[in-house]
């Protein structure tokens, strides 16, 4: 995973609510035998045409304005559905670091740290704030700054970022679960070594 | 203080407990398949990361794993070839040890492992497969996981995990001669639901437990995740060591009688506490079959059908009204007018050696009713050559059954085997949900010996008074 660094990228706007993690990543891409690459395939029944490879030029993600965004601003109820960790990997795959809705579902939103995204919750009210900011300036960048919990918009919008301690120092650091396990790697050892002596059979 | 049998067995693997943070669990044994861990291994290389400890490690094909002979040689579905060829590649590398589809050990993950002794009491196992609860059979704590932390095992040997609350289900007296493990199993869920179990551990118990052999156990504790439990566990005794004595992962010689002495340290303490309890007497366990949709919608083969007005509870009502509707089933209906397609006995659940005695009794001399086609998966080579050993094949064959080679086959339907829309079976898997043996497939769940017996009828029959 990359150190979560502050950044100001552009906000790409997704005016739907329950969007699913069906949707997200539909199963017919779920049989591969990798994590990574679902990016192509994300949003991917709405995002191309019937032919699959055609960009559906009516679709949000695919205008010119929000190429290169990074951060995803959406409707209430998002990533609700299957537990599928497919979805964030294709999320963060496309480039995004940072969703942005009123509520998560909660697998989904577990499945985002482990895959270094912020998702973050605002209200409703603040929702709004930020739709009408993206609509009235398209491609326009807003600014994430999770070391100070922080999310600030030139329109003068600013969002504090609720977000537990350990998962806030997991993202700064890039940290993954399998990373600050490995941090305690000397207790683990130290484990073992004490398992091996009661339990002597396990090991042979 | 008095412990569970679940909290010595955390206690004795907890690795770290930060403040504030979720605890650190030691994992002595891993368990794969195919499906869940290609990610996992991918993970793992791009990290450029070690597994641990290779030797707590044991691989197994079995989901998309054909049951026929010719089609085992050539895997005609290229996505079940590229998984079943991951698989052996990243076992390779990696230096685990694997049951191939070739190996005369292979077979579902969760029979093949209690075969070799792989799982002792005590132990904490997971595997990216909720059926792992199985090996809470023999004392051990033992669950499914996904696929982020398969990797996480692999690379620290250890999980984040939260405490689970602990649930005793006692089960006193004793079984009627019809009576199974399975049929105890979704008593249970009848009983509980679908979600009683969840957030605990469920620790079975009483006299109808402790006299169930390993296969019944490991039935038992298989079904635990329908219940929504997130491990079943069952104290090691006797009947646990007489079935590890021997075996090849098993402990040998000065070590067996250390570990048994280890073992027997494990069970519940006299008057330790759970956070539910849960009796059931075994006497009033009849022969158990599925209506609907859900494990928990399940009744004695002799009640009739429940409608919506049966439930007071306004969701379950609701889900009863859906559940008819998609199994074609009408509320005040008998079983044993159900016309069905197909039977199938396997799955983790009863698809080992026993679960094949018990139906070959009830076939002996009988023939599948007109119109039914009976499918018999053996859940390993080992349970497979066993039975062929006693004649039991030969029973299944003249009765008109198949008898195929090991995979998890019709109780997920990935490998080809599966029911066709609005066809019915009468299954010994564990899952009755909609779709799961195939789209628009209707399934009834229900013990080896009551599907043998439907396999002749063409419906549901009352094992108890029939001949
Ligand atoms: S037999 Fe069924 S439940 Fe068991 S491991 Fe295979 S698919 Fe899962």
């Amino acid at each position: 995973m990359q150190p979560y660094k502050k950044h100001t990228s552009i906000a790409a706007l997704m005016d739907r609510s329950n969007v699913d993690t069906d949707q997200i990543i539909p199963k017919q891409f779920l049989k591969k035998v990798e994590r990574t690459g679902f990016g192509i395939h994300l949003f991917h029944d709405w995002r191309f045409l019937d032919d699959g490879i055609t960009p559906n030029p009516e679709f949000e993600l695919n205008k010119p304005a929000f190429q290169g965004a990074k951060i995803l601003v959406a409707g209430d109820n998002f990533g609700c559905g299957s537990s599928r960790e497919h979805a964030p990997w294709a999320i963060e795959d496309y480039g995004f670091n940072t969703v942005i809705s009123t509520s998560f579902a909660d697998i989904f939103f577990s499945n985002c740290f482990k895959n270094g995204i912020i998702p973050i919750k605002v209200t409703p009210a603040e929702l709004d704030a930020l739709m009408d900011e993206i609509r009235a300036n398209e491609g326009v960048e807003f600014t994430v700054d999770l070391e100070a919990e922080k999310l600030t918009t030139p329109g003068g919008i600013e969002i504090k970022i609720e977000i537990d301690a350990f998962r806030k120092q997991s993202l700064l650091e890039g940290l993954d679960d399998i990373a600050w396990s490995l941090k305690h790697e000397d207790k683990i050892t130290a484990f073992e070594e004490k398992h091996k002596q009661q339990l002597p059979w396990l090991w042979k | 203080m008095n412990k569970t049998m679940y909290e010595k067995i955390w206690d004795s693997h907890l690795v770290h407990e930060p403040e504030g943070g979720t605890p650190l669990l030691y994992v002595d044994r891993q368990l794969m398949h195919e499906v869940t861990s290609p990610q996992a291994f991918e993970g793992m290389k791009l990290k450029n990361r070690k597994i641990r400890n290779p030797h707590s490690v044991l691989a197994t094909m079995d989901h998309c794993v054909p049951t026929k002979k010719e089609a085992r040689a050539v895997l005609t579905d290229p996505i079940a070839k590229k998984q079943i060829e991951t698989m052996a590649a990243n076992c390779k590398e990696h230096g685990l040890n694997l049951y191939d589809m070739e190996s005369p050990n292979n077979g579902v993950i969760h029979i093949v492992v209690p075969e070799h002794g792989f799982v002792h009491p005590g132990m904490v196992a997971c595997c990216g497969d909720s059926h792992t609860a199985t090996h809470g059979a023999f004392g051990a704590l033992a669950f499914g996981i996904g696929t982020s932390e398969v990797e996480h095992v692999m690379a620290t040997q250890t999980l984040q995990q939260k405490k689970s609350k602990t649930m005793l289900v006692k089960v006193d007296g004793k079984l009627s001669k019809f009576a199974t493990a399975k049929d105890i199993a979704l008593a249970v869920i009848g009983k509980i639901g679908t979600a009683g179990g969840t957030g605990y551990v469920i620790e079975f118990a009483g006299e109808a437990v402790r006299n169930l052999t390993m296969e019944g156990r490991m039935t038992l504790c298989n079904m635990a995740i329908e219940g929504g439990a997130r491990a079943g566990l069952i104290a090691p005794d006797q009947t646990t060591f007489d079935y590890l004595e021997g075996k090849e992962f098993a402990p040998k010689g000065e070590d067996w009688d250390a570990a048994v002495a280890y073992w027997k340290s494990l069970v519940s303490d006299e008057g330790a506490q759970f956070d539910a309890v849960v009796e059931l007497k075994a006497e009033d366990i009849a022969p158990q079959v599925t209506w609907g949709t859900s494990p928990e919608q399940v009744i004695n083969v002799n009640a009739p059908i429940p409608g919506p007005n049966d439930f007071s509870d306004k969701i379950k009502s609701q889900a009863a009204a859906s559940a008819l509707k998609y199994m074609g089933l009408e509320a005040g209906q008998s079983l044993t007018d159900v016309k069905l397609d197909i039977i199938f006995i396997g799955s983790c659940t009863n698809g080992r050696i026993e679960d094949f005695r018990a139906a070959a009794e009830l076939l002996k001399g009988k023939k599948v009713a007109p119109g039914v086609q009976a499918i018999a998966v053996p859940g390993s080579y080992l349970v497979k050559n066993q039975a062929e050993e006693e004649g039991l094949d030969k029973i299944f064959i003249e009765a008109g059954w198949e008898w195929r080679e090991p995979s998890c086959s019709m109780c997920l339907a990935m490998n080809g085997d599966q029911l066709a829309p609005g066809q019915r079976s009468a299954s010994t898997s564990n899952r009755n949900f909609e779709g799961r043996q195939g789209k628009g497939g209707r399934t009834h769940l229900l013990s080896p010996a009551m599907a043998a017996a439907a396999s002749v009828a063409g419906t549901f029959v009352d094992i108890r008074d029939w001949d």
